[in-house]
């Protein structure tokens, strides 16, 4: 138990216990929430990728629908985690009172808060597997390095799952949401070439958004689909480490501030 | 040793003080309970002294161990039963315990073979698969119950746990908490039930505005601050008798069309009664609620 508000975080096993808890849930919907994770990122990439790249010439060296896979993976991650870390998370946290039973228990905030930093970049990794097998199945990547994508999605689930609590930690009610994913979540997918390479975008933007941690998950999952190692893993690799250690610490001192004053 | 003891407990809200240096001790093997009305302080007591909130000043002692400081290790053999349902709305009976258990690192199988006993005690034998939702608030209550119960606690903090529950329910409850006090379990129970108290509780404590006011068995509470017969007396009339008779009793209070008279030797009260055929009227030992009202007084609490 902490006595102060900053006091770094007790770090135990007993995370993998809530981990657990929301693997047995998850397991009972798997099927719904498999294909629900799997339908909106795939019509968006089939119907964008084959649609509009038929107009496009090649899109910085490849097909525009294998330009648009690579981005699809690393946007469906982050919706994926950032989803579990604010709707699902919040209804554990503030609805159902599961985070206050648990505490109850000899859990600590720190347990509660790891296990669902990790069960939360968990599901991004399953929402991303399954993407991969697609892009795998229409033929959109070849190489066994195209495998390297899995840690990458893990670590970029985990950096948008710690974001996700820190807004988590300050949301009055649901709708409090809509406000992080209009002002944030968006524009990041719109400025980390999901879509569109990031050379279009003018200097001084491209600029100032280095440090949206989608950039460097596009970065290094682009490369890698198409049989490359990254340029500069090591740097992508290093901001969203940090990225996801810094929300962390954030959400634990906001999330102690809310529930154990 | 002394499952729980609480020494001057502070616990402030900005300039708001909701504990105010209170103080106690808990004997193994028996129930104490915080009495209070709403907004007393005995949630947040009850928070403290689980380490789930650090005080301003102040010591609490669980199963020997310093809290918060040591919380985590102390809890380890504490049960608690919530005074708002977090049940896991999306399991079974039986996997709303594993889940709980998990949360104490003991094994599966270790689990799985309690759940039967668990179920048992509970009243909910053979319920093992049934959903969440198919639950009535009174199982849903007892499921907690045998919740709290999953790591075999030494000590069980109950935060009013018969509230909202039919009179059926609310005994059965009692009956199984009677239960485990004559196993050797401490319970710690918070209610503003004054039967509840009266019947479960070994030692009591009365809790307002944040300070602890007495403590002391429901028996002894009733003897020291409250005159021994009560005789309530009703009616349009009865606050306008109550003027003239007063001196009667050795107290007297009204509230709304009823009169309350507090004393030693009732019989010339009601002798004056019976030559006032228009009041109704009873005639009863004084009770814990009258204790309750005297210390925490008549206004509505929000």
């Amino acid at each position: 138990m902490i006595v102060s508000l900053y006091a770094p975080p007790r770090l135990s096993s007993r995370w993998f216990a809530v981990w657990q808890r929301n693997f047995l849930v998850w397991r009972k919907m798997a099927l719904p929430s498999i294909l629900g994770n799997l339908a909106d990122p795939l019509i968006y990439m089939l119907g964008l990728g084959y649609g509009l790249g038929s107009l496009l010439p090649e899109v910085a060296g490849s097909s525009y629908v294998a330009f648009l896979a690579a981005g699809t993976v690393c946007a469906s991650t982050m919706n994926a985690a950032t989803f579990e870390a604010l709707y699902s998370a919040f209804s554990r946290m503030h609805v159902q009172k599961t985070w206050e039973a648990m505490l109850n228990a000899p859990l600590e905030l720190e347990d509660v808060m790891l296990g669902e930093l990790i069960w939360a970049a968990t599901k991004s990794l399953l929402s991303g597997c399954a993407i991969l097998v697609v892009i795998f199945g229409l033929g959109l990547a070849t190489s066994p390095l195209a495998l390297g994508v899995l840690p990458v999605i893990l670590l970029t689930g985990l950096a948008f799952a710690a974001l996700g609590l820190i807004i988590n930690a300050l949301a009055p009610s649901y709708d409090f949401f809509m406000y992080y994913f209009t002002l944030f979540i968006t524009p990041t997918t719109l400025l980390s070439g999901v879509f569109f390479p990031r050379e279009q975008l003018p200097e001084a933007v491209q600029g100032v958004t280095q440090i949206l941690p989608l950039i460097h998950a596009v970065q290094l999952v682009r490369p890698l689909l198409r049989g490359e190692v990254p340029a500069q893993a090591g740097l992508h690799v290093a901001v969203l480490l940090a990225i996801t250690v810094a929300a962390f610490l954030v959400a634990l001192v906001l999330t102690r501030r809310r529930l154990l004053r | 040793m002394q499952p729980l003891v609480v020494d001057s407990l502070v616990k402030r809200y900005g300039d708001f003080t909701a504990v105010d240096g209170v103080s106690f001790a808990v004997e193994p093997g028996t129930c104490f309970g915080l009495l209070g009305p709403n907004g007393a302080g005995k949630t947040t007591t009850l928070r403290c002294c689980l380490g789930l909130t650090a005080p301003a000043s102040g010591t609490v002692r669980l199963n020997g161990l310093p809290v918060p400081e040591s919380a985590r290790e102390a809890r380890l053999q504490a049960g608690v039963v919530p005074q708002f349902d977090n049940l896991d709305p999306d399991f079974t009976v039986a996997e709303n315990l594993l889940v709980y258990g998990r949360y104490f690192g003991l094994a599966d199988a270790a689990i799985r073979a309690r759940i039967p006993e668990l179920l048992d005690f509970a009243g909910l034998a053979g319920k093992e698969k049934a959903p969440l939702r198919s639950l009535s608030g009174g199982m849903k209550r007892r499921l907690t119950l045998a919740r709290a119960l999953v790591n075999d606690p030494d000590i069980v903090f109950l935060d009013e746990p018969t509230t909202g529950l039919d009179p059926q329910a609310r005994h059965l409850i009692w009956e199984r908490l009677k239960a485990l006090t004559a196993r050797g379990k401490t319970l710690i129970l918070t209610t503003h039930f004054m039967d509840e108290a009266e019947r479960l509780c070994h030692q009591l404590a009365v809790i307002d505005h944040g300070k602890l006011i007495t403590q002391g068995s429901p028996q002894e509470l009733i003897v020291t601050h409250i005159e021994p017969q009560v005789v309530e007396v009703f009616g349009e009339d009865a606050p306008r008798w109550a003027e003239t008779h007063g001196p009667l009793a050795d107290r007297c209070e009204v509230s709304g069309e009823t009169a309350f008279f507090y004393c030693r030797e009732p019989a010339p009260l009601l002798a004056a009664l019976s030559s006032a055929p228009g009041l109704r009227y009873i005639h009863r030992a004084a009770n814990l609620e009258d204790v309750f009202i005297k210390l925490t007084g008549r206004e509505l609490r929000d």
